[in-house]
């Protein structure tokens, strides 16, 4: 079962003409930044709007069809909506909000998963108190829970952290990651912030002037290996597992191609961790350097150089990994690298995202 | 100036507050109504339809008050029919001061009602669109429940515009005491009566002070509107 979306749609001078696939778990995450489509694209998707023509189908059940003349009213989708705004009313309780959904969903969730929604999303003490009280976080967190409790089969989220500050996001993002972990429920991800895709996305669909431009996993969108020109490499992602925990306080972390240090993670053998390794944290060396206080040097070939203003992109495979190196032009002269040359990576810093699953 | 009020004031003070009471309880339905047409829904002659039911708010109400006559008369088609088949009957009767105030005082509920239902976020509709909220639900349980205190302060206005209704009503049912003599009409009796004076300034009085008293509770009930949607 997989989500098929194509659409065409001309509002004005601008026209959308995008199809794409996402998989059936997981997120898929909608980038591109303002003004692609990624808005005009959910909204089809819930039938918020109705598209010119297009096909949209969750595996077997077709929610549109312009040319079968079929298109199943918003209110019969089963499409959680995460708003960008969260768009709760105003004069219902946190509690009525959550239940206004789930009170209208055929099957309904049972009272266990309404208690595990407001455990997932610390929402306990909110439930007495009105929406105009609540913080930014507070909102989202809420509106969250409302589209989780509707039992939707497939989750939207439109920006949902673009109205908040740092702190804010920060606040959010762990609730994000564990809902993808446990959820087992497919989302589509719409965002302009490539760091919350890298994050949160498993499978990247790039969108600019309303066309599909790239589509492919997260590990090939942070390699900047997808054809949307305007992504440039942020860093590498990918999959890691938790292999030992070492007496000196170090937890080992293997990946097809190698090991990484980090510091210890209270997680059992064999725990699946997304890693994030950014271009500006990874140095290179021609020969293997002994005397350094770094834990992580990985042997890598080049695979490409993609030069960049006064900076290049080393685009590196260790094993079966891609990882990027962001080096000044004037480091690439010095060493002389050229693709498909070995080179030695030193990695100065990982970031190890939450995963909840073992 | 004796304040004390003499039982026939008494009398038209009541009936003011009954044929206005029931003037906008009954058209609130058809505002209600109507608001939602004009507000959600576009059809042919939209522009045709709000002219006309605008027209008591322009049109002088000695001709509102015929045009009653002619629809509503006992003699006329729709006044003898409603005579004959339901025993009603509109004409020297409180029951056709109340369709005088109520046509009168139409526009007044249904451009409130139509301004708040506007002002309602039509995004929080569209979220409970996805949470599988059919429009009638939606209706009764988003955006009437937002745009109620609106509404109610639309009311409101629309009872006190109709307290002070005075050419419809003299000229479709009369001016009988205790039947259809309101305040206006009872004002107006006792400036045509010799020495009537003092009558007419208390009951003028009287008349500033409830418009005063229900305008007060419109703004304050359109003030609770605004926070509640914030």
């Amino acid at each position: 079962m997989s989500i098929a979306v194509s659409l065409r749609h001309q509002a004005g001078a601008f026209m959308l003409d995008a199809a794409f696939h996402m998989p059936p778990t997981g997120v898929t995450a909608l980038f591109g930044p303002s003004g692609a489509g990624k808005t005009t694209i959910v909204q089809a998707i819930a039938g918020l709007i109705q598209p010119q023509s297009g096909r949209i189908a969750i595996g077997e059940r077709i929610l549109l069809d312009t040319g079968a003349g079929l298109a199943v009213p918003a209110h019969d989708r089963r499409i959680g909506y995460v708003f960008q705004d969260a768009r709760l009313f105003p004069h219902l309780t946190v509690e009525r909000n959550l239940l206004f959904g789930w009170r209208r969903a055929r099957p309904r969730a049972d009272g266990d998963e309404i208690a595990r929604v407001i455990a997932l999303l610390g929402l306990a003490p909110l439930l007495a108190r009105k929406p105009r009280g609540l913080s930014g976080g507070e909102k989202s967190r809420v509106a969250l829970g409302r589209a989780l409790l509707s039992r939707p089969a497939l989750l939207l989220l439109d920006e949902p952290l673009s109205a908040l500050d740092a702190a804010r996001k920060a606040e959010i993002l762990p609730y994000l990651e564990r809902l993808r972990d446990s959820a087992g429920l497919p989302m589509l991800y719409v965002s302009h912030a490539a760091e919350e895709v890298l994050r949160l996305a498993d499978h990247v669909v790039l969108l600019a002037g309303g066309r599909v431009t790239g589509e492919g996993s997260v590990f090939d969108f942070a390699a900047g290996d997808l054809d949307g020109a305007m992504v440039r490499a942020t860093g590498a992602v990918f999959e890691t597992r938790v292999a030992a925990q070492r007496e000196d306080g170090l937890t080992v972390l293997s990946f097809d191609g190698g090991e990484l240090l980090v510091s210890r993670l209270a997680r059992a053998v064999g725990t699946a961790l997304r890693v994030r390794i950014r271009a500006e944290d990874i140095l290179l060396a021609r020969l293997r350097p002994d005397s350094i206080s770094a834990n992580n040097i990985l042997e890598t070939r080049i695979a490409a150089i993609r030069p960049s203003g006064s900076e290049a992109d080393i685009h590196l495979r260790c094993g079966g990994t891609p990882l990027t190196a962001r080096i000044t032009q004037s480091s690439l002269a010095r060493l002389s690298l050229r693709e498909g040359e070995g080179v030695f990576a030193i990695v100065k810093s990982v970031t190890v995202d939450a995963r909840m699953k073992d | 100036m004796p304040l004390i009020l003499t039982p026939p004031e008494i009398e038209a003070l009541l009936l003011s507050l009954k044929v206005s009471g029931v003037a906008v309880a009954a058209a609130l339905p058809l505002a209600l109504a109507a608001a939602f047409a004009l507000a959600n829904r576009d059809f042919p002659g939209k522009v045709l339809v709000d002219g006309i039911l605008h027209l008591p708010l322009v049109l002088p109400p000695v001709a509102m008050g015929y045009l009653l006559l002619v629809l509503f008369g006992t003699r006329a088609p729709l006044g003898a029919f409603l005579l004959e088949h339901f025993g009603i009957r509109f004409v020297f009767s409180w029951i056709g001061a109340a369709l005088a105030a109520a046509v009168l005082t139409f526009p007044f509920q249904m451009r409130a009602i139509r301004l708040s239902l506007e002002s309602v976020d039509p995004g929080l509709a569209d979220a409970a669109r996805t949470l599988g909220a059919r429009p009638l639900d939606r209706f009764f349980n988003i955006t009437l429940p937002l745009a109620l205190p609106g509404i109610v302060a639309g009311s409101i206005t629309a009872f006190a515009a109709s307290l002070g209704e005075f050419g419809a009503i003299i000229t479709f049912v009369s001016n009988i005491p205790g039947e259809t003599r309101t305040l206006p009409l009872a004002i107006y009796t006792a400036l045509q009566a010799p020495g009537g004076d003092v009558v007419a300034a208390r009951l003028a009085a009287l008349s500033i002070g409830l418009a005063l008293l229900f305008m007060t509770l419109a703004e304050f009930a359109g003030r609770r509107a605004r926070w509640s949607t914030r």
